[in-house]
């Protein structure tokens, strides 16, 4: 069978013009499907994205832990007491704990109560100075725009230096000003400026770590006289190991070493980003199925439509077909005729549904980017090439099976029968 | 070239069966003019889609330049139409969609021959029935003689060993009729065989030989030479 040869075409096309608006139609079911199926997946892939993008790229395993009051006696202690973490929990969750990947100690300054607590020359700002090891930006990274991170040196030498955030820049700095290596005072200790970030984040969550600050950890217990308090731990599970485990764990080490009862729930808080994450990959895995159902649903309802128009389209000709194999047209290639009629029908509305679905989201993306009304719950609506090449390839497969049936039905006539056929 | 013994054929419709063909004997030979003559329901077109493989038949033995035609597949049955043999109807039967050069060359279209070369053949065809200038035509724009020399031509291009007629001229008026006939006999001069199905007699007299059908079985065969006879027996009975 010759793909290209004009006759083909010829007849597909005049089988199509003969009722333009049952074509129409019939097509339009397709395209509808599509259309749908391309609009709810890229708004499924908006929610997520929204969702994901809140957390930036913080570590999925990751937990955070800090302390609270105890709420139960014990070894003499009575309920109510506060404690903090120390240095020497750090290497004792290090030293105990094998399937700990990352640990990040971290203690916060001032800021956030409203006091101008930062000064450069004649520029103040109210700002948060959080102070950090290394391994944070592992667990919980932000973009460098310019210079570096803290690094191990700065820990060890506990040296005056800061990594600021976007807004701490446009606040202290003007715009043409280049910051690294200038010098800013935070509560009365300069600071040399060697790296400026930005928030890897988005809407409120980019806001507040975009006016933060961070110095050395070391550096801020000992200038602001911290001694060796922890104000609470980041940490990273290994490959393969439940985030919850270490959790588990490290929570009995803390209690253990600071006389808490093991059975105190609320004296050391935390948090799991991996039991939340794993929430949402479902909830997202459900919403997607839950769309390709639907989706392929209506398409299939179009599909079966346009089957539908190829069974009464082959009723239509079945003297014409009664002709061509009275004058040699082998059943195949008959078939090969239909099939090819209800591929292209199929195919072409459903691009024609694939463009526009993609035009809409498009231009959707465009006015929530220009309107900066992508929220932390929706952003970036899209869907990825792959599933668009998928729902194509979706598209022929039905086309195909919709022109079976009719094409099966046109080459069971007897050819005596469909020439009668008047 | 073609070879009936004992044909039957009948319809089953429901419970009634309809016993059309009672055993058929015929032998064609290559390059003869029959004509098969009958009343309405004698059986004469069924005779003629069992030759043209468009039919198949209950009992007996057909075969097509010496090849038993049973049972066959669809595709098989496909090449034998396409390669030997052309049919040409009372209603024509032209796509109505496609000009008269692309009737034509439909034929080839299905024997794989390229666009360029077929539709070159195609004028070849034409230009031999005088409707060259109306290769750009499409069917309803043609008379129904025109028409008709259409579909010959396209009977003719895939070079067939038979032409099956099925009441060629029913649709045509008398003088047209035996133009038809005229250029019927000119192609068979080239030794194509020829089937004409008819119910007139003027159409039948211009044939080599008459077979009469009556009731599913030959009632009898004349050849032209004993025409005069065999009218003076019409006239008798």
């Amino acid at each position: 069978m010759r793909f290209f040869d004009l006759d083909k075409w010829q007849e597909i096309y005049n089988a199509l013009k003969k009722n333009k608006l049952r074509t129409f139609f019939t097509a339009f079911g397709v395209f509808w499907g599509l259309f749908m199926l391309i609009i709810m997946l890229g708004a499924g892939q908006g929610l997520n994205n929204g969702v994901n993008q809140d957390m930036g790229d913080m570590a999925t395993n990751s937990v955070f832990m800090w302390t609270r009051r105890t709420t139960i006696p014990y070894k003499g202690f009575p309920r109510g007491r506060f404690f903090r973490f120390n240095n020497s929990d750090t290497q004792a969750l290090k030293d105990n704990i094998p399937e700990l990947e990352y640990i990040a100690p971290r203690l916060q300054g001032w800021g956030g109560d409203g006091n101008n607590n930062v000064v450069r020359n004649e520029r103040t700002g109210a700002f948060t100075i959080q102070g950090d090891c290394p391994e944070y930006f592992l667990i919980d990274p932000v973009r460098v725009l310019k210079g570096r991170m803290i690094n191990q040196l700065d820990i060890q030498e506990k040296r005056k230096i800061a990594v600021i955030g976007v807004k701490v820049f446009n606040d202290l700095f003007t715009p043409d000003e280049e910051p690294i290596n200038q010098y800013i005072r935070i509560q009365g200790v300069y600071f040399k400026v060697v790296g400026m970030f930005e928030s890897k984040k988005n809407s409120q969550q980019a806001e507040h770590e975009n006016q933060q600050i961070f110095i050395p950890f070391t550096t801020l217990q000992q200038v602001y006289n911290y001694g060796d308090m922890v104000g609470w731990y980041s940490m990273t599970a290994r490959e393969n190991v439940p985030a919850s485990q270490v959790e588990e764990k490290a929570k009995k080490l803390l209690k253990a070493r600071h006389s808490v009862h093991p059975d105190d729930e609320r004296a050391v808080g935390s948090f799991n980003v991996e039991n939340e994450f794993r929430k949402m990959v479902n909830l997202f895995t459900g919403i997607r199925w839950l769309i390709w159902i639907v989706g392929t649903g209506t398409l299939l309802a179009g599909v079966i439509g346009v089957g539908n128009i190829m069974l009464i389209v082959v009723r239509e000709r079945t003297k014409e077909i009664g002709i061509q194999r009275a004058i040699g047209a082998t059943p195949a290639s008959i078939i090969g005729q239909i099939i090819i009629e209800s591929v292209l029908l199929t195919t072409i509305a459903g691009y024609f549904g694939l463009v526009l679905g993609v035009g809409l989201l498009e231009g959707l993306n465009y006015l929530l980017t220009q309107t900066g009304a992508d929220s932390s719950m929706f952003t970036n609506p899209e869907i990825d090439f792959k599933m668009a090449v998928r729902a194509l390839l979706i598209l022929v497969v039905a086309g195909t099976l919709a022109g079976m049936i009719p094409a099966r039905r046109a080459v069971s006539i007897k050819p005596i029968d469909a020439l009668r056929d008047e | 070239m073609i070879s009936l013994k004992g044909i039957h054929k009948s319809y089953v419709n429901g419970k009634n069966r309809l016993h059309v063909l009672k055993g058929i004997d015929l032998e064609v030979e290559s390059g003869e003019f029959i004509s098969i003559m009958g009343s309405s329901g004698s059986g004469k077109s069924t005779l003629l889609n069992i030759v043209g493989i468009l039919d198949n038949y209950d009992e007996g033995e057909f075969r097509l330049g010496g090849e038993v035609i049973r049972n066959m597949s669809e595709r098989k049955a496909a090449w034998y139409r396409n390669h030997m043999i052309g049919f040409v109807f009372q209603s024509f039967n032209l796509i109505s969609y496609k000009n008269a050069m692309e009737n034509v060359a439909m034929p080839l279209y299905y024997q794989k021959v390229g666009r360029r070369k077929r539709n070159l053949r195609a004028m070849e065809y034409l230009d031999m029935m005088g409707l060259r200038e109306w290769a750009h035509h499409l069917p309803n724009e043609l008379s129904g003689g025109q028409k008709q020399r259409l579909a010959i031509a396209r009977s003719l291009i895939s070079n067939p060993k038979v032409i099956l007629a099925d009441e060629p001229t029913g649709a045509l008026d008398s003088k047209t009729s035996l133009e038809m006939m005229d250029l019927f006999k000119n192609i068979n001069n080239t030794g194509i065989t020829i089937l004409i199905v008819t119910h007139e007699r003027d159409i039948a007299a211009e044939t080599q030989r008459i077979i009469r059908l009556r009731d599913g079985v030959i009632d009898s065969i004349v050849k032209n030479g004993e025409r005069k006879k065999w009218l003076s027996e019409q006239v008798m009975a």
